[in-house]
């Protein structure tokens, strides 16, 4: 596809690059024909003491001028830079990129379809598809789980095998294939009274301190405003939803009173990227194993 | 005015050669903040981290050191090479003034997160609105001196400063077109690929013109005056000159390698990248070929030392510019702390020292003294910046390479070798080295801020009359 939206502007192109190195060496040549007088000065002086010298440029000096002149136009002509001209070894960016991207992906393509044939729990088990597992992790993962994947707040800790949307080896591969949209809504039109309730009643879940007769409040309106209907009937969450579990002790976004206020009156919008396209199943398929094997010395 | 003789403006000479020492040291200062943040992260507080004080660098050090350097230089060599009074009336003190309020909303606007995210172009459009009347107003004076002058050749050096208004006008108003919408806020007029292309074509030529031609102006005035010698070759200056000035406006796309241009715009970007190399070098060759027979005043003139310094690492600068645009050069450069490391062997290395250089010539001289007040400190001062300026360059020379090549290796599995962070690691200790070689710099600023205050101190600030120009003898 061309560049340019008509063919004048190829010719614009052309004509005007070819002619700005051609001025170039236009001006080298006739500047180069001019009288020198060496060691004698112009004539002029300015400010009583600046003169200027009529030496000749100096030769080793237009020989490097006019070699990068010629390297320019024979760099025109072998890569495309005159227009739409492609120049003669065929050169582009991208093809160059394909060309990388594929002559690696057909050297390296055995061993993850090697991995990629095999059970996600034989991966997770396999010491070197383990480490180019952890390799990919270190690339790709960490901006937001972290070197250690520990997570951060907002992002989940992958090491605690305390699972969001489930920690079943096909389950994980669900959620780096296809990510993951969370989502909490907002419950500010219960009002700041009733949110204070719920949040005692829900740090009441994990035994953290609270007001016991607003965690008693808390757990009727917990009941009858519909935060069973996503969390469940004994706040054990619902992993085919994301609902998280309220009675552990992991807290994606903080358990103080405050945090558990925010979350529950403002909501939460988490979102964890697909990768499937972006990286193919081969490579989701060994950071599945990975991220499996990570919490299987946890409880 | 009205007396018996014509006397040079000086007074706004004095003002902004005043401002350039402490411009200098505002900007280098707030340099060294960011280059310890990167070493010390925890002193990232509040506004005052490295994403907004960066642009706050650059911009004064660019524009208000080294502006306040060009503004200086050029008012005083266009007046004693035109052998006449600047021209302008009020629009002399207005570029001062103006000048110093652009910084100073510069300085406000930057912390506070108010940009257009162009680099070397973050001020708003209100700021670029006054740029805009300064710089046409700083035109009107160059130029109407120029048309006054009483001598009918026109010194080299005022090429170049001419060439840098001209030049640096275009940039501003092109670059700078945006949609104001609101007070404190703009959109560019461009869009995508073109907005990349335009804002590097800007800032290339911020660097072609404001740093480079401005520069070489100063450098063509203040090398002979200081060495006593004529320039080197005339005819060398006329072609380096035209051949400088056209070249560097097709560089702008090797910022932008392996994007989304067109290859034949990063291929046309290229070739006239290298073609740079000679007529940079022009540049450096007139300067220090001037000093030919007589380098011998290079042992105890330590302004000459800064001068002649400079146009070695501009000449180190514009070869090393060249190479780094040839795309396989720049595919492990781009990125990396190596093009961190290109900008300031230019910018302390060439930009920094010139304008030292220089300043050490016209203080004493604006202030009525015969020399600074301690030449021995102008030596402490070359040395010290000399150090500062050579760990800064190779240590992010090392970690620039280091980090493209940890960044590009990859294992037989097709992996990359390296996590992100670990050449982050790597780079740690390089920055270190970078930090003390811009305390080194900044040091050195100090020393000269004490010389300045001591020459000004009982200085005489009378006017001198303007001298006949020569008639020419050839």
């Amino acid at each position: 596809m061309s560049d340019f939206v008509s063919d004048f502007w190829n010719l614009y192109v052309v004509v005007i690059v070819l002619a700005s190195i051609l001025a170039c060496a236009v001006l080298l040549i006739v500047q180069g024909k001019a009288t020198f007088t060496p060691g004698k000065t112009m004539g002029h002086v300015w400010d009583e003491t600046l003169e200027e010298y009529n030496n000749p440029m100096p030769k080793w000096w237009s020989w490097l001028f006019v070699i990068t002149i010629v390297f320019a136009l024979v760099y025109l002509a072998l890569y495309p830079g005159l227009g739409n001209f492609k120049g003669l070894l065929g050169w582009t960016s991208g093809g160059q990129h394909k060309t990388e991207v594929a002559k690696m992906d057909a050297t390296v393509k055995p061993l993850f379809d090697k991995y990629l044939a095999m059970d996600l729990k034989a991966v997770a088990a396999d010491k070197q598809a383990n480490e180019m597992g952890k390799r990919l992790f270190l690339t790709y993962c960490i901006q937001c789980h972290g070197a250690d994947a520990r997570g951060a707040k907002g992002f989940p800790n992958l090491t605690d095998n305390d699972w969001l949307y489930g920690g079943e080896p096909e389950q994980i591969k669900e959620t780096i294939s296809n990510g993951r949209q969370g989502m909490m809504p907002s419950h500010a039109q219960l009002g700041a009274d009733t949110i204070k309730d719920l949040a005692n009643f829900v740090r009441s879940l994990s035994g953290l301190p609270n007001d016991s007769v607003r965690a008693a409040k808390g757990k009727e309106a917990f009941n009858s405003v519909g935060c069973i209907g996503c969390h469940g009937p004994e706040a054990k969450g619902t992993q085919a939803l994301g609902a998280p579990n309220l009675t552990d002790k992991t807290w994606l976004y903080g358990s103080s009173e405050a945090t558990v206020t925010e979350t529950v009156t403002n909501g939460r919008q988490n979102k964890m990227p697909a990768w499937k396209d972006f990286l193919g199943e081969a490579k989701v398929h060994l950071l599945s194993a990975y991220v499996l094997s990570l919490s299987q010395g946890a409880k | 005015m009205s007396g018996t003789q014509t006397t040079y403006n000086d007074k706004v000479v004095r003002q902004f050669a005043v401002m350039t020492v402490i411009w200098g040291i505002v900007g280098m200062l707030v340099g060294v903040i960011i280059a310890a943040q990167l070493v010390w992260p925890e002193l990232n507080i509040g506004w005052l981290h490295f994403g907004r004080l960066r642009p706050l660098h650059t911009n004064a050090v660019i524009f208000a050191f080294g502006g306040c350097a060009l503004f200086a230089t050029s008012y005083w060599c266009v007046q004693r090479t035109g052998h006449t009074r600047l021209w302008g009336g009020p629009l002399i003190p207005f570029t001062f003034w103006g000048w110093q309020i652009v910084i100073l909303l510069a300085a406000v606007s930057l912390p506070l997160g108010i940009t257009t995210g162009k680099e070397y172009a973050e001020l708003e459009w209100p700021i670029d609105i006054l740029i805009t009347l300064v710089w046409v107003s700083y035109g009107l004076v160059f130029f109407g001196t120029i048309a006054k002058r009483t001598v009918s050749h026109i010194y080299v050096a005022n090429w170049f400063f001419g060439a840098m208004i001209v030049a640096v006008a275009l940039l501003h108003l092109v670059n700078s077109c945006e949609v104001p919408v609101g007070f404190l806020r703009s959109y560019s007029c461009y869009a995508g690929v073109q907005d990349a292309m335009i804002q590097w074509w800007y800032g290339h030529n911020a660097v072609g013109f404001f740093l480079t031609a401005g520069f070489l102006g100063m450098m063509y005035y203040f090398v002979p005056k200081q060495a006593g010698r004529p320039v080197y070759s005339y005819r060398l200056s006329v072609v380096h000159f035209w051949a400088l000035i056209f070249t560097y406006m097709w560089a702008g796309p090797h910022h932008l390698h392996y994007t989304a241009l067109p290859d034949w715009t990063q291929s046309v970007g290229m070739i006239f990248s290298l073609i740079l190399l000679a007529p940079s070098w022009g540049g450096m060759i007139n300067g220090i070929m001037t000093l030919s027979g007589a380098w011998h005043k290079l042992r105890d003139d330590p302004i000459l030392k800064f001068l002649i310094t400079s146009l070695s690492f501009y000449g180190m600068s514009t070869f090393e510019g060249p190479m780094m645009s040839i795309k396989t050069v720049n595919a492990l450069s781009h990125y990396t702390d190596w093009t961190v490391g290109h900008v300031h062997s230019g910018a302390l290395g060439w930009v920094a020292m010139v304008s030292i250089g220089s300043m050490y010539y016209l203080l004493p001289r604006l202030f009525g003294k015969a020399e600074m007040f301690s030449t021995k400190l102008i030596t402490v001062h070359f040395w010290i910046a000399t150090i500062g300026t050579v760990l800064y360059i190779a240590a992010t020379w090392i970690s620039g390479v280091m980090q493209g090549l940890m960044w590009r290796a990859v294992n037989t599995d097709g992996t990359l070798a390296y996590s992100f962070v670990e050449s982050v690691k790597g780079s740690y200790p390089f920055w270190a080295i970078r930090w003390l070689g811009g305390v080194l710099f900044l040091t050195g600023m100090l020393i000269m801020a004490y010389n300045m205050f001591k020459t000004m101190a009982g200085g005489n600030t009378k006017d001198v009359p303007v001298v006949a120009a020569v008639a020419h003898h050839a």
